[in-house]
């Protein structure tokens, strides 16, 4: 990484200076050359620091004091909160939540990877297709969590069409907490099935072809081209996508926070959070809480990359 | 990996920074914002923070400003409505630019009133024509006054109470939930709706506190006391709602529930029953009026529960106005809250209780009169205190978490027992109150 970046921003062969002038001295200029990258990150960087290193700072330090967010006053309690929240198991209990929306996100993987290869060879209405299945990705969260509400009611879209497929039912979708749990997971399962497809859509479109044609030829089936071919091509961003589904499941917070509020067994980590901050005002424990779920979406991270290192991929 | 290095430095300063930011304000603590003499030598222009968007829209407020302005002719006031008014007031009351004249939010608590807020008086001044000046009174003076006066109480469709047989207001929460029963047998209608999704409604329960024992004090028993020891207005308020649910007297889907379509519902007599407020009369008859069904269907009740053969209910204020302690106009702004107190009325624009001590009763509690029911206030010295131990238990009297779970709880979504439940939130309320040391 660093070293394409490092070549793409060294500029070229400084051209001859017009004019007989003599050449400026070599120190300035090296100066300068080393200054212009960072005059060009000014404004990216100047953005990342102030809207996203410093409410982190910001949070971090409120982890460290009993601040109710709003008083003026705010006293330096140490590690109390870190202390309060590892003492106290029933603040983890939430992650049983979180296993609903792991198991969907492998659904969803399976799925995308499914649909994605499908989808990179010719079928008919491909691009189509493609829409289809991306398109929930464009709609803004909120926005789903209502028209999904729409969805569960009782007597709403989704007992309607049961209806017609003759099955009569008088479920409350979101009425006990495995149903409620299911329902939403399906629902992000829904929403971001897209993201993963596109993806792997990606990835797999940057397989070279002839590698397709060499296979076919050999008269490698589809199933073969699949796991021989595909399977190792995209494993990068197999890889990305099982991160960005895991650290995605211990934080969930849109779709049940909408949707429920919370009620019923659907408390999440991240909703719990912020109940903790703006219901019962204690903002210096749930930035503790925060800081916590942070590091532990940064253990798993890690964990995963050990056990599954990334490899460099040669499929040539 | 020099370039890691190189970010780590400004991004520790920024840290520093950031941390340094916090805990600005409340400098000017204890101004007082005094009453003009002369109305027409008050100068000054007025921002006033409000979470009546509606109200803005519409145009009323400007009506109200214009009023204003007949008295004031030197004050220009403008408004600035919130709809997310708790979330973004909160935040902007970490700088000194929330407005000359705002809502106190519920969030703040009352002992950082006089960092906030401009004293409008004395208690023993105020309280003699106001109502609700002991809400926000800290340390004798008081900081705040609302507009008007809410009741808490059940709203009901009386065509359909009256069409399962039921003309007389239950006595007692046993009665309540065979009249219930009957609208179930007798009606189409559901007999009660939770709005368990919209989450506030629930809320709303909280209030039934003090109309059960009929007593002034209940606020102060909150903060002493187990809320939901045997016979205390919290324990019967969610034993009724539990049975209520239990029973399957309430809506079959409550986590689907919808707020804003559950009004016209009641109004054409879907929905039998809900517990408000007598805030909420206006927007059902409304409703009534657009769904072309006859307002004076909508009827009021008081909870179901009788001290020495009277019903009692408790008057509680709405959002409070206050003046900024960092504003420059406070004369003005202390002009206008007087005047929008005492002279706009606002409260009879909203069939909402007076602020004022010797006003007649609105027209929507007319029945309360005419029924012999009591109308008390509640002694809230102890208000803060609750407050603090409602947030520090995390309980959440005020919030609708566990009363979500007690519905959960009474149709079998959630195991275990009501006793369990309520004892659990008692033990709860009673560890926070301990390790508050009072």
């Amino acid at each position: 990484m660093t070293d394409t970046t490092r070549k793409a921003t060294r500029p070229a062969p400084p051209a001859a200076p017009a004019g007989p002038e003599r050449a400026p001295a070599p120190r300035t200029a090296r100066t300068r050359r080393r200054l212009t990258p960072w005059l060009f990150l000014i404004a990216p960087l100047a953005l990342l620091l102030t809207f996203t290193y410093a409410p982190i700072a910001n949070m971090v330090a409120y982890s460290f004091t009993d601040w109710d967010g709003v008083s003026p006053e705010l006293n330096y309690t140490g590690t109390g909160n870190y202390t309060e929240l590892l003492t106290r198991s029933e603040l983890f209990e939430v992650f049983f939540v979180s296993g609903y929306y792991l198991v969907a996100s492998v659904v969803q993987i399976v799925l995308a990877l499914y649909f994605a290869t499908v989808l990179s060879f010719n079928v008919r209405f491909r691009n189509f297709f493609k829409g289809v299945l991306f398109f929930p990705y464009l709609i803004n969260g909120v926005a789903i969590g209502f028209v999904f509400l729409y969805f569960f009611q009782d007597g709403g879209t989704l007992d309607s069409v049961l209806r017609l497929l003759g099955a009569e039912t008088d479920h409350a979708w979101l009425g006990t907490p495995f149903s409620a749990n299911t329902s939403l997971a399906g629902v992000s399962v829904w929403r971001y099935l897209g993201l993963n497809f596109v993806l792997f859509l990606g990835a797999i479109q940057s397989v070279p072809g002839e590698l397709y044609e060499a296979a076919e030829i050999d008269g490698a089936s589809r199933w073969q081209q699949f796991r021989h071919i595909i399977a190792p091509g995209i494993r990068p961003v197999l890889g990305l996508s099982v991160i960005l589904s895991v650290s995605g499941s211990l934080s969930v917070f849109e779709i049940p926070y909408i949707m429920t509020g919370g009620a019923t067994g659907t408390e999440t980590f991240v909703i719990q959070t912020v109940k903790l901050a703006f219901q019962f005002n204690k903002t210096g424990l749930a930035s503790a809480a925060a800081v916590v779920l942070l590091l532990i979406v940064l253990a798993v991270t890690w964990v995963q990359r050990r056990i599954v290192p990334d490899e460099k991929v040669d499929l040539v | 990996m020099n370039r890691r290095t190189a970010l780590a430095g400004p991004i520790a300063v920024l840290a520093l920074l950031a941390s340094a930011c916090t805990g600005t304000g409340g400098s000017s603590k204890g101004a007082d914002a005094e009453a003009p003499d002369d109305p027409s030598g008050v100068r000054g222009s007025l921002t006033v923070l409000t979470h009546r968007t509606d109200l803005v829209q519409d145009g009323t407020m400007k009506k109200y400003a214009a009023e204003f302005n007949k008295t004031y002719p030197g004050v220009k006031v403008e408004f600035d409505a919130l709809t997310d008014y708790e979330g973004e007031v909160k935040i902007r009351m970490n700088t000194e630019n929330y407005g000359d004249v705002l809502m106190i939010p519920a969030v703040i608590e009352k002992k950082d009133y006089p960092k906030f807020f401009a004293s409008l008086g004395s208690e023993a001044e105020r309280s003699a024509k106001y109502r609700f000046t002991d809400y926000a009174t800290v340390g004798g003076k008081v900081y705040g006054q609302s507009p008007i006066g809410v009741v808490p109480g059940f709203i009901y469709n009386k065509r359909v109470w009256s069409e399962a047989g039921v003309t007389d207001w239950p006595t007692t929460p046993d009665e309540f939930l065979d009249d219930l029963k009957a609208i179930r047998a007798r009606t189409d209608a559901v007999p009660y709706y939770t709005n368990f999704k919209d989450m506030w409604p629930l809320t709303q329960w909280t209030n039934v506190n003090g109309s059960v024992g009929c007593d002034p004090d209940a606020t102060t028993r909150l903060a002493e006391g187990d809320p939901w020891a045997e016979g205390a207005d919290l324990r019967v308020a969610d034993t009724l709602l539990y049975d209520i649910v239990r029973g399957g007297l309430a809506e079959k889907d409550p986590t689907t529930t919808n707020w804003e379509a559950s009004k016209p519902r009641l109004a054409k007599g879907e929905i039998a029953t809900m517990w408000l407020g007598s805030w909420a009369v206006v927007q059902m008859q409304d409703a009534a009026k657009q769904a072309g069904t006859d307002p004076a269907d909508i009827g009021f009740m008081p909870f179901p529960a009788q001290k020495d053969g009277a019903f009692c209910a408790v008057t509680s204020p709405d959002y409070q106005q206050a003046v900024n302690v960092h504003s420059d106009d406070k004369a003005a702004a202390r002009a206008w809250i007087d005047w929008f107190t005492d002279e706009s009325g606002y409260a009879q624009a909203n069939l909402a209780l007076s602020p004022l001590k010797d006003a007649p009763l609105p027209e929507v509690l007319k029945p309360y009169g005419e029924k012999g029911v009591k109308l008390i206030d509640l002694d809230d010295a102890k208000g803060g205190e609750v407050k603090t131990i409602d947030n520090q238990s995390e309980v959440g009297i005020y919030k609708p978490d566990y009363r979500q779970e007690l519905v959960d709880l009474a149709r079998g979504a959630r195991k275990g027992s009501l006793d369990d439940f309520l004892g659990d939130l008692g033990e709860r309320w009673a560890e926070a109150r301990d390790s508050l040391g009072s």
